[in-house]
């Protein structure tokens, strides 16, 4: 496993967990979107390390704003970060693209593409908002997901702890990930377990990883 | 023999299933331990790990898995405190759909 920097725009400098061997097939690794990113972070290094083992090289750049970015997660929109793994895929030489849930909003990149699991903005946004009217009516500040949304349009929304900007809310909004003619999908269903983001607290299924990794390898051969 | 169950008692078990495994899913807990769930086992407020964020993710798969729609307002600390009354809650929300 190797870490290095990858240039999301030219200038700048964001981070990048990678196996990578300069072989042919090079895949990509979109990861999943705000907190399902944590809940998902170790099964998806874990299918990285996989995929390594059968051959396949594989890069998981960080989103800016995201894990060690030093850029402000309020400025990101969806459509920067599209461009910024537009660069990623550029800059590693990426064969294929694999984007994880919400991920599979950035992942129309030209080029084969699986979708695990892909959920739409606007399921990703619901949870979000969801969270932040559990936890508000918890500290006894009353909230609804309308009056969220309405306010988060205009001024942006510190939203299950995640700071986004307008923007971002409106995009995620009506974003979908790529149409089934563009992209393989892989549903859960296909995997024997109960989703890993939907864990409470982060954690691994390993029958999991080996299951969507060799899927994933079937559809490189 | 074929078993005519009533269908209200066929789905009462099948409300229980599904709830038992959203939980598995959420909890991380193996089939043994969510089997041994009863109506007085403790969920919001007795489990540390099961925070806001984990009780949106499993209110938001309940809905997906069993249809119905769970409105802001229908979140308490009542019905998310135990197994039974999350139970009794989903139960009445797929009666009303």
């Amino acid at each position: 496993m190797l870490t290095g920097m990858w240039p999301p725009s030219p200038g700048e400098k964001e981070y990048a967990l990678g196996f990578d061997c300069q072989r042919t097939r090079r895949i990509l690794v979109i990861p999943a979107l705000f907190d399902e990113a944590t809940k998902l972070r170790h099964f998806t290094v874990e299918v990285m390390r996989r995929l390594d083992t059968m051959g396949i090289d594989s890069m998981l750049p960080d989103l800016p704003g995201t894990n060690e970015s030093a850029t402000p997660l309020e400025k990101q929109t969806l459509t920067g970060w599209q461009a910024a793994m537009h660069a990623a895929a550029k800059h590693f030489r990426a064969t294929h693209v694999l984007a994880i849930r919400g991920g599979a909003l950035l992942a129309d990149l030209g080029m084969p593409t699986i979708l695990y699991a892909p959920v739409p903005g606007s399921g990703q946004l619901r949870a979000m908002l969801r969270a932040q009217v559990i936890a508000d009516s918890e500290a006894a500040r009353g909230t609804t997901r309308d009056a969220l949304l309405e306010s988060g349009r205009k001024n942006g929304l510190r939203l299950a702890g995640y700071c986004l900007g307008p923007a971002m809310i409106a995009e995620l909004e009506d974003a979908q990930p790529p149409q089934d003619g563009a992209a393989t999908t892989i549903p859960q269903s296909e995997l024997g377990g109960g989703g890993l983001w939907l864990r409470a607290e982060a954690g691994h299924d390993p029958a999991q990883a080996d299951v969507l990794a060799n899927r994933i390898a079937e559809q490189l051969a | 023999m074929a078993t005519n169950l009533p269908a209200p008692t066929e789905q009462a078990e099948e409300i229980d299933l599904v709830l038992r495994q959203v939980l598995a899913d959420v909890l991380g807990l193996s089939a043994e331990r969510i089997a041994e769930l009863d109506a007085e086992s403790g969920l919001f407020g007795h489990l540390p790990e099961l925070d806001s964020m984990a009780v949106a993710g499993l209110l938001t798969e309940l809905e997906d898995r069993l249809d119905i729609i769970i409105e802001d307002d229908d979140v308490d600390g009542e019905m998310l405190e135990t197994f039974g009354s999350l139970l009794a809650f989903v139960t009445r929300k797929r009666a009303d759909g």
